[in-house]
């Protein structure tokens, strides 16, 4: 990989980390009113389903997760595992676009009624 | 506090075993002290490197017990204050014999950052006047002490993990030259130091910063680069 | 690396390791989380049914877990950005300490609500 590509695969990290630590704070503190009031399934999906900002919300955060794991993998890969070739890229874009879609089904079984 | 320090110490190659020595303490006593110490009394064939004993050049770097330190400038009593010394080469680097490990990856590094300065002026123009407190004229001045001691390199797990890292001496020593507004070298320079093997493989351990002698921050100069190689894609100069 | 442990007994490596040992465990969370909200596709009621089931004490201690990951490795990942993207200053060593008190409090804050 060229310097040009791998300075691009650092900043994608960096954007995608400065998407996520804005959903990741909404996230917690959502997660945090859930559970303090016992929000059931229900519940839950009442708030959700048809709710077209939440699943903007959701499908940005998947999307930003989708690219942030497999680029962290893929370091973790090469100095933990002694693997960087190619191949290892390409398995790890692929294991990147298998997060999203299961990602992608989750955010649409939320918001479909 | 006891009289005498249990010494063990690296004998052989990548392949070899640690001996033991036991070295009378005495006051203000250095680790570069117990070594020659040593060599002198007890053994004769160990191999050691020191220079100016006076933490000015940098030669005597090594594992002093497990942690990367200048020997003529580490006391006994500091890091053995119940009177137990391990002394081992410097990490990192291939072992040539003993404590003496193999410097030149190190330097080879250096070179391969671009670490060096490109002129741009010659002998028959005037002067560069340089004032010393711009940001970049500071940002230059917090790394330029660096004497290349290793310690850095050996302090670095990611020089561990990753043959080809460059490691923080030769891009701290990049992002001075960067600042030099004498210096030439640009964006040739960001593209040697950019990627898997350059600043972007670093992780901000910091290892580094905590370990230099001269109190040099490589991190802050990889953080830098980061920026500046980041600049460079963004104007589509890399 | 000679040395082990001793030569890494600082924050910022303790601050590092966090931070991939956290991104590890949430990579691998993250599959069976979508599985799990998944299940809203069989309607309310198939996911009642499967939050019934993570109303276990193992399960909500995981929970917990996860979320004290997911705050751990926010606030470290801030810390990053701070030190890479601002000019060098030092006040960013503290910032070790700001991370970790974050990532106790979204942790305190999900504990304290689910038991």
């Amino acid at each position: 990989m060229n310097p040009r590509a791998q300075v691009q695969l650092w900043a994608a990290k960096r954007i995608s980390a400065a998407v996520l630590a804005l959903c990741v704070t909404v996230h917690l503190a959502t997660m945090i009113y859930a559970v303090r009031h016992g929000l059931s399934a229900t519940a839950i999906l009442d708030r959700t389903q048809g709710n077209w900002v939440w699943a903007g919300f959701y499908l940005l955060f998947v999307l930003a997760v989708s690219v942030h794991a497999p680029i962290g993998l893929r370091t973790i890969c090469g100095e933990w595992l002694g693997f960087n070739s190619r191949a290892v890229d390409v398995v790890l874009a692929a294991m990147g676009i298998a997060l999203a879609a299961v990602g992608l089904r989750a955010v649409w079984a939320v918001f479909a009624s | 506090m006891t009289d005498k320090i249990d010494v063990t110490v690296w004998r052989g190659t990548e392949q070899g075993e640690f001996s033991h020595y036991s070295v009378p303490r005495l006051p203000s006593q250095t680790v570069l002290d117990v070594v020659t110490y040593i060599q002198r009394r007890l053994e004769p064939s160990l191999a050691y490197r020191f220079a100016c004993r006076v933490g000015m050049c940098g030669s005597c770097a090594m594992t002093v017990n497990g942690v990367a330190r200048w020997t003529c400038r580490t006391h006994v009593e500091k890091v053995a204050p119940h009177g137990v010394l391990e002394i081992a080469p410097l990490a990192n680097l291939p072992v040539i014999r003993d404590l003496v490990c193999d410097m030149r990856s190190f330097f080879d590094k250096w070179v391969r950052a671009k670490g060096y300065f490109h002129p741009t002026a010659t002998r028959t123009d005037p002067i560069v006047r340089v004032h010393p407190v711009t940001p970049a004229r500071r940002a230059a001045d917090a790394g330029i002490e660096c004497i290349g001691c290793a310690v850095c390199y050996a302090s670095c797990d990611v020089v561990a993990w990753n043959a080809d890292y460059l490691g923080p001496a030769a891009l701290n020593r990049a992002w001075t030259l960067m600042n030099d507004e004498r210096d030439s070298g640009g964006d040739v320079r960001l593209a040697a130091v950019s990627g898997d093997a350059g600043c972007h493989a670093c992780h901000t351990q910091m290892s580094c910063t905590e370990r230099c002698p001269k109190k040099i921050a490589p991190t802050a100069a990889i953080a830098g680069l980061k920026r500046a190689t980041l600049v460079a894609l963004l104007a589509g100069r890399l | 690396m000679r040395g082990g442990w001793r030569a890494r007994n600082h924050p910022a490596y303790w601050a590092f390791m966090l931070h991939r040992v956290s991104g590890i465990l949430l990579t691998l969370f993250l599959p069976l989380h979508f599985w799990a909200l998944g299940h809203a596709l069989g309607g309310a009621a198939r996911l009642e049914s499967f939050l019934i089931w993570t109303d276990q004490p193992l399960v909500k201690a995981s929970e917990v877990a996860v979320v004290t990951l997911l705050a751990a490795h926010l606030a470290g990942g801030l810390r990053l950005l701070m030190l890479e993207f601002l000019a060098w200053r030092d006040w960013q060593q503290r910032l070790v300490a700001v991370a970790a008190c974050i990532t106790i409090g979204f942790g305190l804050g999900y504990l304290l609500n689910v038991v």
